[in-house]
Parts: C-alpha cells; sequence; structure tokens
C-alpha cells in the first residue's frame, strides 16, 4: 500500500502496526525549539515514537504540551529543528542541502497522515456528524461520495455513534462530539493520532465513553501521542510516558517508572498536586 | 485658487450635515420614544415612516422636497430642503438605532438599581443612560461619516456645496481629473477622522461588554 | 388631495412604458454593480486577510479610501476625470463600475468579519485532516459565513439599488433621469418623483425585510443551540 493510496481503498485495517516500513519510527522529533515572539516555549525536544507505541506525555500548564503536539503536524511551524514521519522530512524539503518550507498544498498532503484531537473537538457545525467525518475522505483522499459516506458510517459505529450520524454537533453533548472528532480523525487511517487533552473540556460524567473509545484504539496498536491529565488513563493505556516541564523533557519511562517512582523532584511534585486536585 | 473655492464649499457641506444630523437626532429620538409606547396606530405610523424612508434613495426624497414640494406651491431654498431632506432620511436609520438602544434597558437593569436604593432618576443617570450610550454611540458616529459624504448628493439641487462647486470649477475650466481628485481629496480629509473617532469608540465600548 | 390623484389617472398610461424601461436599467445597472462588488470585494477581503504584508496593507489602504469618498465623486471621477486618458465609457458602464468598485469596499468588510467569526480552531482542525487552505476556505469557512453574512449583503445590495439613482447626474438612462425628464416635459415634478421613489420603494422593500427575516431566523438559530 503507498503512503498517498487513499483509506477504504482496502478494507479498514485492525492493525495499522502491521504494515510498518522497514524499523524507522512512525514519527522523530528532533532538536525541536519554538519561540512565540521571545517566549521560549519548546527548548530542544527529541523524542521518537516507535510504530504502535503510545506516547503520554504529562507536564505542568504551560510547560509546552499543546505546542508540541502542533508542532508535530506544522499547525506550529517550529523555530529549530525536524519532525520526520516515517523517517521522511515532514514540512519542509532538502534543497541543496538545505531545509526549505514546503507549500501549502504539499503540507497538507502530508498531514493527511496525521489524525489530531482538539481539546474542545472543533467539529464543524454546519455539517451532520456523518459529514464531518467523511467531508476528509471524499474532498482530500477523493474518495467517492458515496464511499466516503460509507466510510463514515463505519468510523462512527467504532465509536458507539452510528445511531447519532444525521446530528448536527450543537445538538450532540461534550462527550459525543469529541467521540465524532475521533471518527474524523480515524477516517484519515492516520498512522499516528495526536490528542491534545481529549477529555478536558467534558463534564466529569462523560470522560469515561471518551477515554473507552481512546483505550479501544490504543488495543488494536495504534500509534498515539497522547497529552493528558488523567494520570490513572496515563497509566493504563501508555507505553511510555514522557514528562515535560518549562519546554524540555524533565524524564521519561515505562508509567510504572515515571509515575510511581519518579526521579526528578519536579516530576514528584508535579504529580502530587495533580493527584491532590483529582 | 480652486482649493478656496471647494474649501468654501467645504463649509456648507459641514453645515448641511450639522442640520440633518440635529434634525435625523430630534425625529429619531421622536420616533424611537413613539415606537416604545403601546398605541399600536402610533407605532403603525413610525414604521410607515422608517420602512419608506429607509428604502427611497436620498436623491428622490430631495427631489421631492425641493422639485416636488415646488409644484404645490411651497418653494424650499436649496440648503434648508438639503437639511430636511437628508435629515428625515437619517431621522429613519436614526429612529431604529435609538430603539435598539431603548430595548436594550429593559433588561432588569432598572429594577436592580432600583433594588440597590437607587431613585428612578439616579438609575436612569447612572445606569441607564451610560448604558444606551455605548450602545448608540458607534452607530450614530458612522451615520455622522455617512452623512457628510450623502451631502455631495445636494449639489443635485444647487446647494452650493462641495461637489456643487466642483462641478461647477469643471465647467469653467475643464481642469476635470485635478479638481475631482481635489474634491476626493478633501471628503477623505474630512472623513477620516470622523472614521478614526468612530473606530476608538467602537473599541472602548467592546472592552467594555 | 383627489386631484392629484387624478393626474396619476390620466397621465400615467403616457408615463409608464417609460418609467418601466427605466426600470429596467435601475435594475441592470443594480447588477452589474453589486456582481462588480462582490467578486472585486471578495479578492479585498482575502487580500486584507492574507499574510502577505504587501496586498493586505494594499487592501486595508483601498477600504479606508474608498470609504472616506462620496460615492458620487467616485462616480464623476470615473465617467469625467478618466475621459481625458483616452478611456471612454457609456454613462451605464460608468455607473455599474462606479457604484461596483464603491461598494466592494463595504462588502470586502461584511466578507471580513464574517471570516473572522469563524474560530480559529475549526480552520485548524480543517487543516489537521489535510485540507489545504483553498479547501478549508472552500468547504468549511464560507459555507457558515454565508449565512451570516447574508443578511448585510442583502442590505448592502439595496444600498446599491438606491445609489443607482446617482447615475442620474452622469445621465445614466435609469428611473431618476427618466422622471426628471418627464417632470421637465409634464411640469408635474411631484408626481414623478414620487412615482419615482414608489418604484424604488417596491423594489428594495422586499428585499429589507428578506434581510430583516434572515437575521433574525440566524439570531434564533444561536440561542436555540
Ligand atoms: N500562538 C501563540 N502565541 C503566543 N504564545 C503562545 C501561543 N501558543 C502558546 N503560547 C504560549 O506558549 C506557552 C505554552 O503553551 P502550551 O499551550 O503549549 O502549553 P500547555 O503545556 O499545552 O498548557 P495547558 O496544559 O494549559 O494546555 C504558554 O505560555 C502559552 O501562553
Ligand atoms: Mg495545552
Amino acid at each position: 500500500m503507498s503512503a498517498t493510496s487513499p483509506p477504504g481503498a482496502a478494507a479498514p485495517r485492525a492493525t495499522p502496526a502491521v504494515s510498518r516500513q522497514g524499523d524507522a519510527a512512525v514519527v522523530t522529533i528532533e532538536d525541536l525549539y519554538k519561540n512565540f515572539g521571545s517566549l521560549e516555549v519548546l527548548k530542544g525536544i527529541d523524542l521518537a515514537i516507535a510504530w504502535g507505541e503510545k506516547v503520554a506525555i504529562i507536564g505542568p500548564s504551560g510547560s509546552g504540551k499543546s505546542t508540541l503536539l502542533r508542532c508535530v503536524n506544522y499547525l506550529e511551524v517550529p523555530t529549530r529543528g525536524h519532525i520526520y514521519l516515517e523517517g521522511e522530512l515532514f514540512g519542509e524539503r532538502l534543497v541543496d542541502g538545505r531545509h526549505v518550507r514546503m507549500s501549502e498544498r504539499e503540507l497538507a498532503s502530508q498531514r493527511k497522515h496525521i489524525g489530531m484531537i482538539f481539546q474542545s473537538f472543533y467539529l464543524w457545525p454546519h455539517l451532520t456528524a456523518r459529514e464531518n467525518v467523511a467531508i476528509a475522505p471524499e474532498k482530500v483522499f477523493g474518495l467517492p461520495r458515496k464511499a466516503a459516506l460509507e466510510l463514515a458510517d463505519t468510523m462512527l459505529a467504532k465509536v458507539h455513534l452510528a445511531e447519532k450520524r444525521d446530528a448536527f454537533p450543537e445538538r450532540l453533548s461534550g462527550g459525543q462530539q469529541q467521540r465524532v472528532a475521533i471518527a474524523r480523525a480515524l477516517a484519515q487511517e492516520p498512522k499516528v493520532i495526536l490528542f491534545d487533552e481529549p477529555t478536558s473540556a467534558l463534564d466529569p460524567e462523560l470522560v469515561g465513553e471518551v477515554l473507552k473509545v481512546i483505550e479501544e484504539l490504543a488495543a488494536e496498536g495504534r500509534s498515539m501521542m497522547l497529552v493528558t491529565h488523567e494520570i490513572r488513563f496515563a497509566q493504563n493505556v501508555a507505553d511510555r510516558v514522557v514528562f515535560i516541564d518549562h519546554g524540555v523533557i524533565v524524564e521519561q519511562g515505562p508509567p510504572a517508572e515515571v509515575i510511581r517512582r519518579p526521579s526528578h523532584e519536579r516530576t514528584r511534585s508535579f504529580l502530587s498536586q495533580l493527584l491532590q486536585d483529582g | 485658487m480652486f482649493a478656496a473655492v471647494l474649501l468654501g464649499g467645504a463649509v456648507v457641506s459641514v453645515w448641511i450635515m450639522l442640520g440633518a444630523f440635529s434634525v435625523a437626532v430630534v425625529v429619531g429620538l421622536f420616533m424611537a420614544l413613539v415606537a416604545s409606547t403601546r398605541n399600536r396606530p402610533l407605532r403603525f405610523l413610525v414604521t410607515c415612516y422608517v420602512e419608506v424612508f429607509r428604502n427611497v434613495p436620498a436623491l428622490t426624497q430631495l427631489f421631492i422636497i425641493y422639485f416636488g414640494l415646488a409644484q404645490i406651491g411651497l418653494r424650499l431654498q436649496p440648503i434648508p430642503a438639503a437639511i430636511i431632506g437628508l435629515g428625515l432620511g437619517g431621522g429613519a436609520l436614526l429612529t431604529e438605532v435609538f430603539r435598539a438602544g431603548i430595548e436594550a434597558l429593559h433588561h432588569g437593569q432598572r429594577e436592580a438599581a432600583l433594588a440597590v436604593g437607587m431613585t428612578p432618576l439616579m438609575a436612569v443617570r447612572h445606569i441607564i443612560l451610560p448604558q444606551a450610550w455605548r450602545i448608540v454611540l458607534p452607530p450614530l458616529g458612522n451615520y455622522s461619516m455617512s452623512l457628510l459624504k450623502e451631502t455631495s448628493v445636494a449639489s443635485a439641487i444647487a446647494a452650493p456645496e462641495i461637489m456643487f462647486y466642483a462641478r461647477q470649477l469643471v465647467t469653467r475650466t475643464f481642469e476635470t481629473p485635478l479638481i475631482y481628485s481635489m474634491t476626493a481629496f478633501l471628503y477623505l480629509a474630512m472623513c477620516l477622522p470622523i472614521g478614526r473617532l468612530v473606530a476608538r469608540l467602537e473599541r472602548g465600548s467592546r472592552s467594555w461588554q | 388631495m383627489i386631484q392629484f390623484f387624478e393626474i396619476y389617472v390620466a397621465k400615467l398610461p403616457e408615463w409608464w412604458p417609460e418609467m418601466l424601461a427605466a426600470a429596467g436599467s435601475t435594475l441592470l445597472l443594480t447588477g452589474y454593480a453589486f456582481g462588480i462588488a462582490i467578486v472585486f470585494g471578495l479578492c479585498l477581503a482575502l487580500a486584507k486577510l492574507s499574510r502577505n504584508r504587501v496586498l493586505s496593507r494594499a487592501a486595508t489602504l483601498y477600504v479606508e479610501l474608498m470609504r472616506g469618498i462620496p460615492t458620487l465623486v467616485v462616480l464623476f471621477i470615473i465617467y469625467f476625470a478618466i475621459v481625458p486618458l483616452g478611456i471612454t465609457l457609456s454613462a451605464l458602464v460608468a455607473g455599474a463600475l462606479g457604484l461596483g468598485i464603491h461598494a466592494a469596499a463595504y462588502v470586502a468588510e461584511i466578507f471580513r468579519s464574517g471570516i473572522e467569526t469563524i474560530h480559529r480552531g475549526q480552520r485548524e482542525a480543517a487543516l489537521a485532516v489535510g485540507m489545504t487552505p483553498r479547501q478549508t476556505l472552500r468547504y468549511i469557512v464560507l459555507p457558515q459565513a454565508t449565512a451570516i453574512m447574508l443578511p448585510p449583503l442583502i442590505n448592502m445590495l439595496v444600498i446599491v439599488l438606491k445609489d443607482t439613482s446617482i447615475c442620474s447626474l452622469i445621465s445614466a438612462p435609469e428611473i431618476m433621469l427618466r422622471a426628471k425628464d418627464l417632470a421637465s416635459t409634464y411640469f408635474r415634478p411631484m408626481h414623478l418623483y414620487v412615482l419615482a421613489g414608489a418604484m424604488y420603494f417596491a423594489m428594495a422593500w422586499p428585499l429589507s425585510l428578506m434581510a430583516r427575516g434572515w437575521a433574525r431566523r440566524l439570531g434564533r438559530g444561536r440561542h436555540g443551540a
């Protein structure tokens, strides 16, 4: 299957991890810096996400977690450093050994392989749940409309919302909206999914249904980067936990180590504060 | 030399604008108050006035007042005709502006003010007017700017304002591009400061909201 | 008073065909001018929102300038002042062009604010699924912005319709010019200008009602959500 073939061309794969190409990581973040004006938000992040790996990113508010995710799919352009998707340079091309930014069009054709879930869902209010999910397969991947809608139905079933397919976002609860947003990302058949605090905007009683869906996806062996404040969830789902503070990775490792026996003082105080609040 | 003539016209333009603005404010306020009463026939009349004047061109209104009234024996000078014509048109616009201002006051603000022990007069002075003012100010500012530009139409009934002199100068000297660009510049020079002021007021009222 | 109407009864058969033809020109003029305003206005709005500094500055300057100059002056510049440059336009074409490029400045502001009301996150979500900026505009932003922009755009159409009346001052053969001609032939200015006013009203009022109805429905949709 070539990198540009549309989703649904083959039956949805149960375990995307199987189709790994070589041993390259799915996402590689290399020496990443990001400034907003004089504010240095990310200060040299190096991180590789292996195929099928689930990486949870935790850290205090304002530490740069969202910025990190947004740099991965170039919604923010890094100040320095590079991103690789399957070992291929992302958002840039090499011209005479120099890195040059891609055109928006080229960038779009790379972005379609990365799914993103936002804290506030950002469903498109003028489209039904089904259309929200179908529009990228149709307009971006070029599926016929009918096939795109069928794919959307499949994806909505996956997030247990088959019966809500004709509802507009404003008629859905927050948890349902977020699940539609997940279906929308799944319809891209992404190589990796970026979650930016997917449950932070939800009422407490709605958090469970969204976490359950994410857990199911994790069980399928998908590659994920997951920013979250749900420590217990991170512990259950993640293969690796990365703690970020002030724009640098302070420590990382298996959840059991980082969360149970953090070796850095900063991690410890962050975790104890979080557990107190929660 | 051209500039002096045009500036003379500009003074008249400003007078027409100020006159029409006053007429519009008085008429608009009156109509808005009438519209806020319970009297149905009166409210219907106000609606008719607003709809008619909002949906007929200013030029047509001016021609009716200047040429039309003359036919039935009421002969107005160009400047008063322009002031009345533009003022009545603006009055229809401001009726809606003021009505929106008045409606915004009905949101329990008055009761809340009375509840904390203000007299009705204090409620009007400290609570209601300041709010109504902020609602009404930006559209009033916008209106004054578009009114100034609209005075140019009064040249069609020979009111001696900027455009009137510009057309006269053109027929005398044939310096067409020069004179009309000077005219455009003159209007710009008068409108831009008003526009700036309006923008500042709008920003002010938004930060307050 | 009755006498006043009797004159209409007597003269209307003579006036009506000419006035009706003039109303046709008015509508044509309105259509062309508004078409120009929409197309040019959208270009201006996109230029204004673009990341290219020069482009957005130029568009902003254009909008500011146009909003400070009376329509009539723009019209006169296009019709009279451009002639020495060797371009001659018919009064109708000059009228449509003048009204169009003037209204474009206001239309651009309507488009800009309509586009800006769509939350940035929605645009980012579209980019994230791999849409190009153009696809994002087409499938996500414009469909939503259109609903919001429709009432102010219809109001703008009414303004353009009313502004066509000043094209009579450059002798474009529309309602006011015909009314003026007939008024001087028949010495009945009151009758003819009231007739002209009624014709404008008949065209503009339904549009105004439509704009208001649509705006009200939008408002209700918001609150109902
Ligand atoms: N577009 C921007 N322009 C300027 N500053 C920004 C921008 N985006 C983020 N920042 C700043 O960068 C810092 C890091 O923001 P970021 O959103 O990445 O933090 P975070 O770790 O996701 O925090 P939270 O847990 O609150 O979501 C903050 O100080 C924020 O104010
Ligand atoms: Mg964040």
